[in-house]
């Protein structure tokens, strides 16, 4: 019986991962036949980096089962130290694959960094308190970074929250962090190919934490937590550890996001608090706590307002519409009623499924 | 004398917050949900009167009343449509539908306002007052907003000690299930709840939009989460905590951005709540609520 099980989720998992490989081939061979347009060819890694912060973000809120509504702003640690570390790099390692590695490995440790100092004062928290704290932790790193100047030159790093000239520069300084302008001559690292292998380990890092025991107690801690508690899980540990893991791959996306752009910038409308409400659209949407359904809800809802080009006004009202109801349809009490008779009307044995 | 300039500026935009935070509380301790769509409602107050004496050039005072039967409706209407079906499922359903509400207010406010700030007329006429020979020069604004609040306030605790309807709040918000046995209507009294904390939000942005008379479709959003962050700094769920904590944020949030930098007055803002949190997660004037197994 319990291999059977094993069996499944095996398969299950094979198929998710099957499903962003074939996906992969199919849009490679539209690029290669020119069957693309470059509008499309333009949004892949966009699209790669929504999957990975909503396969990071349906972590915290399916299988912690805690709301956080600062994934925009762990992207935004991820995109920007990695981007510092690349320009400052940029003469340095001239390989660009091992110059891209390592801001990868540099994002994602630096925002799991921030995932656990935030995380502790924060996961003392519950439910709205802790949505909440993540928005302000969000919005505080989003302020922070557009009145950072961070500057170089031959006696080492200056550093102000003032303006260019107060960081008192000899004549070769180089300035890499110019407040709310960012960071400029970023170098574009990233492609779709990279985009598509980081999606495919996220999710093999996600999927293989939780079907094992780690995952199993954040997993019990979401159920319930007091029972949790008392079977001996040490609830702070196993929440800081997921929320940790979160941010780091949250952080993921932001390096693959700050190595498409040349230019990057903290602005609400790439790392605010829309955006994160927009990758909390995609778990919702997909289904909290399923990561295949969040991989094909990011990809469906990026596309579809570029494919239905009138639609795109009304974009964030149906992302709008999307969440009310698809929250009053799975978990208001007398739809879930209305939805069992309906199942058991079809003769499928629904009702004696969830009972068990 | 400068000093005193920004404290009176900091009561006032305090004032304005604390008129927000009111329906946060309310609304928290009856519900015990975070509607996250309360500083949306704002927005549209602002744009009502905005409607009605901008673009149709009719009275103040008639924008002011129609702003407050818009917003009085428009919290119930949403109370009943997204909210009541989920009374009794996960708070983190309620969470994510109170961010769709919000989220979708704003788009509507974008879809048919679009996103250009549209200039505010203000609603107060009254001119500014000079004290310490023009040293000290408080707008009218800013003393209508600090009465507004100081008699609204006085109000609801009168209405809340003294009348039948406020005290069946009071017993709601203690126990549902108990309230129900006591024949009290429970589903009205939360709609009444609503009515009354949209009503204050609406007061509270014609107040907010004269004070800075720029308005877009995300004027409510900022406003209505340091206003949640004032609730929870006075003690969530508290008449008079939500008054003291507005002022104090609001004298805070001045503060920041004349002597530190105005550009992470916002941060600092937030600062103060993950503080409180961590300090005493009640706040100051709350209760400690203990969890049941």
């Amino acid at each position: 019986m319990r291999d059977k099980k094993l069996n499944k989720t095996f398969k299950n998992n094979l198929i998710t991962y099957l499903i962003v490989i074939i996906s992969y081939a199919l849009v490679q061979a539209m690029i290669l036949s020119g069957n693309l347009s470059s509008l499309m060819q333009g949004l892949l890694v966009p699209i790669c980096t929504y999957v990975i912060m909503a396969l990071a973000l349906n972590l915290v809120v399916g299988v912690l089962g805690e709301l956080s509504l600062g994934h925009a702003g762990f992207m935004c640690v991820g995109a920007f130290s990695s981007a510092f570390f690349s320009k400052l790099t940029l003469e340095a390692i001239p390989n660009a694959g091992l110059r891209f590695f390592l801001a990868l490995l540099i994002g994602a440790v630096c925002a799991a960094i921030f995932g656990i100092i935030i995380g502790i004062p924060v996961l003392r928290l519950k439910g709205d308190y802790l949505a909440i704290v993540t928005l302000a932790f969000g919005e505080i790193i989003k302020n922070f970074i557009n009145v950072m100047y961070v500057g170089k030159d031959s006696n080492g790093f200056h550093f102000s929250i003032k303006d260019v000239a107060s960081l008192n520069m000899e004549d070769d300084g180089l300035v890499i962090i110019n407040g709310a302008q960012g960071i400029t001559g970023t170098p574009t690292d990233s492609n779709f190919t990279i985009g598509v292998l980081l999606i495919l380990f996220t999710l093999f890092v996600v999927l293989n934490l939780t079907n094992s025991r780690t995952g199993r107690a954040i997993m019990s801690i979401r159920d319930n937590r007091i029972a949790a508690e008392s079977v001996g899980i040490n609830i702070t540990k196993y929440k800081l550890m997921a929320f940790a893991i979160s941010a780091g791959l949250a952080g993921i996306g932001g390096v693959l996001y700050a190595h498409n752009l040349s230019t990057l910038t903290a602005l609400p409308k790439n790392f605010g608090y829309n955006m994160s409400i927009m990758f909390l659209v995609f778990v919702v949407l997909g289904g909290i706590g399923n990561m295949r359904g969040s991989i094909i809800a990011a990809v469906v809802l990026t596309l579809l307002p570029e494919l239905l080009r009138g639609l795109s006004d009304y974009r964030m009202l149906i992302y709008a519409v999307v969440l009310i109801a698809m929250m009053i349809f799975t978990s208001a009490p007398s739809m879930i009623e209305y939805r069992e008779k309906i199942m058991a009307k079809f003769g499928k044995n629904k009702v004696s499924k969830e009972a068990e | 004398m400068g000093f005193i300039s920004y404290l009176i500026d900091g009561i006032s935009l305090g004032s304005v917050y604390a008129l927000i935070a009111l329906g946060y509380t309310m609304v928290y301790g009856i519900a015990k949900m975070l509607n996250f769509a309360h500083g949306d409602v704002i927005m549209i107050g602002g744009y009502t009167v905005y409607t009605i004496v901008s673009t149709m050039g009719l009275s103040p005072w008639l924008g002011m009343a129609a702003s407050v039967v818009v917003c009085t409706v428009l919290g119930v209407a949403v109370e009943k449509i997204a909210y009541k079906p989920l009374r009794m499922a996960s708070p983190l359903a309620v969470l994510i539908t109170a961010i769709g509400v919000s989220y979708f207010l704003q788009n509507m406010g974008l879809l048919i306002f679009t996103a250009s700030p549209k200039a505010f007329t203000s609603v107060v006429s009254i001119s500014n007052i000079k004290l310490a020979d023009g040293a000290l020069n408080i707008s009218g604004v800013t003393l209508v907003t600090i009465i507004t609040c100081i008699i609204i306030m006085i109000a609801l605790m009168f209405f809340i000690k003294k009348t039948k309807a406020g005290r069946a709040m009071v017993a709601v918000s203690e126990d549902k299930g108990a309230a129900l046995l006591m024949g009290i209507d429970v589903n009205s009294t939360i709609s009444l709840t609503f009515a009354i904390g949209s009503g204050l939000a609406a007061v509270a942005g014609f107040l907010l939009c004269s004070a800075y008379p720029t308005l877009t479709p995300y004027t409510g959003a900022m406003p209505g989460i340091k206003a949640f962050v004032a609730a929870v700094f006075g003690g969530i769920g508290s008449i008079p905590g939500a008054f003291i904590g507005g002022i104090l944020l609001g004298i805070i949030e001045i503060l920041s951005k004349a002597y530190i930098s105005s550009q992470l007055s916002d941060a600092i803002v937030f600062l103060v709540l993950i503080l409180v949190l961590l300090i005493k997660p009640t706040g100051i004037l709350g209760k400690e609520i203990h969890e049941k197994v």
